[in-house]
């Protein structure tokens, strides 16, 4: 008999993070953005994405809300709102 | 060909014939010559495998642990405070199924320091998920290497096995063993095909962090694997029969049980003393027998309850201790019988030749002598209590 023994890569996308969050979650406000790809570089999830200026945005389904990109973004143009 | 053997050579006689990819060992104490002999036999190329001498027991387990993931099968040996430095190593190859098979040569462990035969070392690591084999003379510690892989890497099993052979007695005694072909063995242990390996083309990751969903299912199928490999090892036994002719089942031995009323229970080396003593008190009359543990784990509770249900009196050799508590293979023969309305009247602890003291036949009869009283709990046999005292003022 076998348990759970070996994993596939690509796991981690059925582990869905987002009910992780418990706080808060980024706010892309897409005004000063000037697409220096940061927010994306800190994500530890992964979940952010945008081509060009005021495009970025996150994946809800994965966020924790630990707010890396907001700390980051050297524009302030993201905040960490309140969830819900 | 019967050949005039040290079973340290035997063994790795019989290992380069199971034809292993990778073999690693710590090459220095507690290790034994298993692995020297083996460097040798690599090294003037009779054997076509990847030697890996490692700093310690902890890499070598890890190296082959290495090996069988990515598909190869491997060999390593240890023994005393060398399986303790692999002990966290074991576990994981158990637990991740890989089929790694390891002499042991089973020693004491410190302190004091010690380095003669005694089970302590296999015995504490009873529940690492490895099978348990002990060997009872040269012979079998030949044959139950090649039962050993062939039960490891079976698709349903797929366990690690450990063939411990009481060190010294065993390890350097020298007896003549009948050794078999390289043809017998290719036709009995064909090469190994792993069922999942590390592969660059279809990646996959063995032995993974799982959380509390995951881990209980993990462990309950290793536990009920145990099941399932008492039930397949006799078959082994009977196809290894077949093949090579000398007859094992592989988890127990019994010897002059029928009509019995005295019989030891004990594992290893030992058990060929009590044989003698058996024959000798047979010879005035008295019903002695012997039951022998081969596989301690899984441990054959049926087949044990079954050769001596019927046995009025027993006695338990035990050559390790639970400290605190009952000797342990004492502890298991008990719970085999608790609530049981056919069992022997009389279940006695005995604990015998730690740290390669001797047993000798006087050591055997007088545990027979003792069997006639009460039941004895952890009874010491050949104690020095003149080296014993209450304080070291």
């Amino acid at each position: 008999m076998f348990g759970p023994l070996i994993c596939k890569p690509g796991s981690s996308r059925s582990n869905k993070t987002g009910p992780w969050r418990t706080e808060s979650r980024p706010k892309f406000l897409k005004k000063n953005c000037i697409a220096c790809n940061m927010c994306v570089v800190v994500c530890p999830e992964s979940c952010i994405k945008g081509e060009g200026k005021n495009t970025y945005d996150f994946d809800p389904d994965y966020c924790k809300g630990c707010g890396n990109c907001a700390a980051i973004c050297p524009k302030k143009d993201i905040e960490m709102v309140k969830e819900g | 060909m019967k050949e005039l053997l040290e079973g340290s050579m035997a063994v790795a006689e019989i290992v380069k014939r199971c034809k292993p990819g990778v073999i690693s060992a710590y090459p220095i104490t507690p290790q034994t010559h298993i692995v020297e002999e083996l460097a040798q036999i690599v090294a003037d190329g009779s054997l076509n495998a990847q030697f890996v001498n490692v700093e310690s027991e902890h890499s070598a387990a890890s190296v082959v642990l290495g090996a069988v993931a990515a598909g190869v099968r491997a060999y390593t040996a240890t023994s005393s405070q060398g399986l303790f430095y692999m002990a966290e190593v074991l576990y994981n190859i158990a637990g991740m199924r890989l089929p790694v098979i390891m002499t042991t040569a089973v020693r004491a462990i410190s302190a004091p320091i010690n380095i003669w035969n005694d089970h302590q070392d296999a015995v504490s690591l009873r529940d690492a998920g490895w099978v348990q084999f002990h060997a009872e003379d040269i012979q079998e510690a030949v044959d139950l290497h090649l039962i050993a892989y062939k039960l490891g890497e079976d698709k349903s099993i797929m366990l690690p096995v450990m063939v411990c052979m009481d060190g010294f007695i065993l390890t350097h005694g020298v007896e003549t063993v009948d050794m078999p072909t390289q043809e017998q063995v290719d036709k009995f242990l064909p090469p190994y095909k792993a069922p999942y390996k590390l592969d660059v083309e279809n990646p996959m990751t063995l032995g993974p962090l799982v959380d509390p969903d995951y881990y209980m299912e993990a462990r309950y199928a290793l536990n009920e694997t145990h099941k399932e490999a008492l039930a397949l090892i006799p078959k082994l036994a009977a196809e290894f029969t077949k093949t090579f002719g000398r007859a094992y089942n592989g988890l127990v031995e019994g010897y002059q049980l029928k009509d019995a009323e005295k019989v030891i229970i004990a594992m290893g080396s030992a058990c060929g003393t009590i044989k003698e003593v058996i024959d000798e008190l047979r010879i005035k009359g008295k019903k002695v027998g012997l039951l022998k543990i081969t596989c301690l784990r899984p441990f054959p509770v049926n087949e044990i309850y079954n050769a001596l249900k019927n046995v009025p009196k027993v006695a338990v050799i035990d050559r390790a201790l639970s400290i605190g508590s009952f000797a342990p293979l004492y502890a298991e023969i008990k719970a085999v019988f608790f609530g049981k309305t056919k069992r022997p009247e009389v279940i006695s602890s005995f604990v015998v030749g730690l740290g390669g003291r001797d047993i000798t036949k006087d050591s055997i009869k007088e545990i027979f002598r003792l069997m006639n009283g009460k039941e004895k709990q952890a009874e010491f046999i050949d104690l020095k209590p003149e080296l014993l005292k209450e304080s070291y003022d």
